[in-house]
């Protein structure tokens, strides 16, 4: 029940093929995220699912049915957009009750059920305005709230974030996290932002040019990409790649290493650079060196670290934590 | 304060500019209309000069009232250019939301197609509507003169709407969609209320014409009873003798519910002509 399954799904637009052959099997009660960089198909994915979109080959299956057929209000979804979507002529309350309404919900069911989202999203005093009398983030909140009120066996997010700004984003990020402990049902989300996807997945859908590129843990991602694309796409800031000569000493065509693996030392290591930019979070210092034949290297150290722009540095790689591909971008297992 | 004087040499530039154009606009309505109150010798002794208690005269809208059905005249016009109007802008949405909403084959060929009637006159068409009316015998009624004007405005209709139909964003329809709304519904309860600036503007793009045409009403419906109020108005020039009392009054008369008419969608006007601007 509640699981959704994607059975060899492409989806064409005239000559341009978005997707290609996309199998995907979720369980019950997951938080799966579909992470990619922009015209990856991530979203034209959650549209198929949500059937707003048809696909040109495969099969949708949600709980164990096949939903192909159906219009997107039968398949027993529930979705979250980017914009919010609100029906700009109805009250927070309005909104909510729609779907239920067309569904033909009783009066005293429907009302309970607004009370309930309410109460799980603290909409209490919203609930009789209109769109355009609240804010961005409690118009998420109504949106979100539209969503539960339906009690879906699957709920999709189609990057409701990006739309907040940095504080709310994190906030509502959080609230999205308790919520989907609170209802233990099977969540599918779509976001760019691979913290996003980090901190809220249980599972992570790698896409990439219309092809799942891994799925998996976040940390399982992190730990071992299955591929460079992977490697560069998960992590924050973004993996280094060094090939050439540097590479050949590993016996891999194309070396990563992350920024938290690489140790600073003013006097000695394997590579020497120079420092051309630092950032200085506090928690943490960016450190960017410009290494001889290798290139531009991005280091994290923990807390304050003071360093210049000019002055030298040795790095060194932590050999155990190094990431390995092979010339067609594959992780050679070590 | 330097900035603050040339910003003021400016606005005033930019205001009598714009108050010329408005006295050049106005003028010969406004001429029209206070010669209608003055007696026939007053307008041709000082047509320029307000009507006073010497030359002031309604013997113009006596005459309009006695002679003829110009109520009757009056209401067909109304009739004709309200329910041309509605039929514009019903058809014109429905189309406009498919084009701009679903995909098919021939979308773009449709719109261009539709989009065509803009660039050639329907006039050029006189002869074989005429005979395609008469064919239908629907000569000398006013569903004629309704079919004819309804085709006239749909393609500018098309036009403008599908553009602004194409800014609502896909979301909104799709959790209409999700909700489990018809089409239907989303058209009517959801996209329509959300243009309805762009309607207001083609509202008034299409009253106009049709209001002040006299080609049609001469062509397809010069009958008595299906004379609108700018055939009406013809009663009065006659080929030796012209009651100009009677011919201005009509037209003053006749400029009355448009201007109504106006008024009433001026305010969405305005906010549909500067939303695509502004924003």
């Amino acid at each position: 029940m509640g699981s959704l399954k994607l059975q060899g799904i492409s989806k064409s637009f005239g000559p341009v093929e978005v997707l290609k052959d996309i199998n995907l099997e979720v369980e019950t009660g997951e938080f799966l995220v579909f992470v990619g960089p922009s015209g990856c198909g991530k979203s034209t994915l959650l549209r198929i699912i949500a059937g707003l979109e048809d696909q040109s080959a495969g099969q949708v299956l949600i709980a164990e049915d096949a939903v192909d057929h159906l219009p997107p209000s039968k398949r027993g979804i529930a979705m979250v957009f980017q914009s919010y979507a609100l029906y700009p002529h109805l009250t927070a309350r309005g909104n909510m009750s729609l779907g239920l309404k067309q569904a033909g919900a009783g009066k005293d069911s429907i009302a309970q059920q607004v009370q309930l989202a309410a109460d799980m999203l603290s909409l209490e005093t919203l609930l009789e305005r209109k769109p355009s009398e609240l804010s961005g983030g409690q118009r998420q909140r109504v949106a979100i709230g539209r969503a539960i009120v339906r009690e879906p066996t699957l709920f999709l997010f189609d990057e409701p974030l990006s739309n907040l700004d940095a504080a709310l984003r994190v906030n509502t990020r959080i609230e999205i996290a308790k919520l989907h402990r609170t209802l233990k049902s099977t969540m599918v989300y779509v976001t760019h932002d691979q913290t996003e996807a980090m901190t809220l997945a249980d599972k992570i859908v790698v896409l990439n040019e219309g092809r799942i590129e891994q799925v998996g843990h976040p940390l399982e991602l992190y730990r071992r990409p299955a591929n460079r694309f992977v490697a560069g796409f998960i992590g924050s800031p973004k993996m280094n790649f060094v090939s050439g000569e540097a590479a050949a000493a590993f016996g891999a065509a194309e070396i990563g290493i992350r920024p938290e693996h690489i140790a600073l030392s003013r006097d000695n290591g394997t590579w020497r650079g120079v420092v051309s930019h630092a950032e200085h979070l506090g928690s943490d210092t960016f450190v960017y060196i410009e290494v001889e034949d290798i290139g531009l290297l991005t280091v994290r150290t923990l807390g304050e670290t003071i360093c210049q722009p000019g002055e030298d540095f040795y790095l060194t790689p932590n050999t155990e934590a190094l990431h390995r591909f092979d010339a067609s971008g594959v992780s050679i297992e070590s | 304060m330097r900035i603050s004087n040339r910003s003021l040499t400016r606005s005033a530039l930019v205001h009598l500019i714009l108050g010329g154009y408005t006295i050049i606009a106005l003028f010969p309505v406004i001429l029209i209309a206070i010669n209608s109150f003055k007696s026939r010798k007053a307008i041709f002794r000082s047509p320029l000069s307000f009507p006073d208690t010497d030359s002031f005269s309604l013997i113009g809208y006596e005459t309009v009232l006695k002679q003829g059905d110009f109520f009757g005249y009056f209401l067909n016009s109304l009739s004709v250019t309200l329910v041309s109007l509605f039929f514009v802008l019903l058809f014109g949405a429905m189309a406009a939301f498919a084009l701009s909403e679903y995909r098919f084959r021939g979308n773009t060929l449709t719109g261009l197609y539709l989009a065509l009637g803009i660039m050639i006159p329907i006039r050029l068409g006189t002869v074989a509507i005429l005979q395609m009316m008469a064919d239908l015998q629907l000569v000398n009624t006013l569903w004629s003169l309704i079919l004819v004007y309804t085709a006239q405005g749909l393609p500018l209709a098309i036009f403008i709407l599908s553009e602004f139909m194409r800014q609502i964003s896909d979301d909104l329809k799709n959790a209409g969609r999700i909700d489990g709304l018809s089409e239907y519904v989303i058209f009517y309860r959801l996209v329509l209320p959300l243009v309805r600036p762009a309607l207001a503007t083609v509202a008034v793009f299409t009253m106009i014409p049709i209001w002040n045409d006299l080609w049609f009403p001469l062509i397809l419906a010069p009958g008595e009873e299906t004379k609108t109020i700018t055939l009406g108005a013809q009663v009065f020039i006659g080929q030796f003798v012209t009651n100009w009392n009677a011919v201005l009054a009509a037209l003053t008369l006749a400029i009355v519910p448009v201007l109504i008419l106006y008024v009433i969608f001026s305010r969405q006007l305005i906010a549909g002509i500067t939303s695509g601007a502004v924003k």
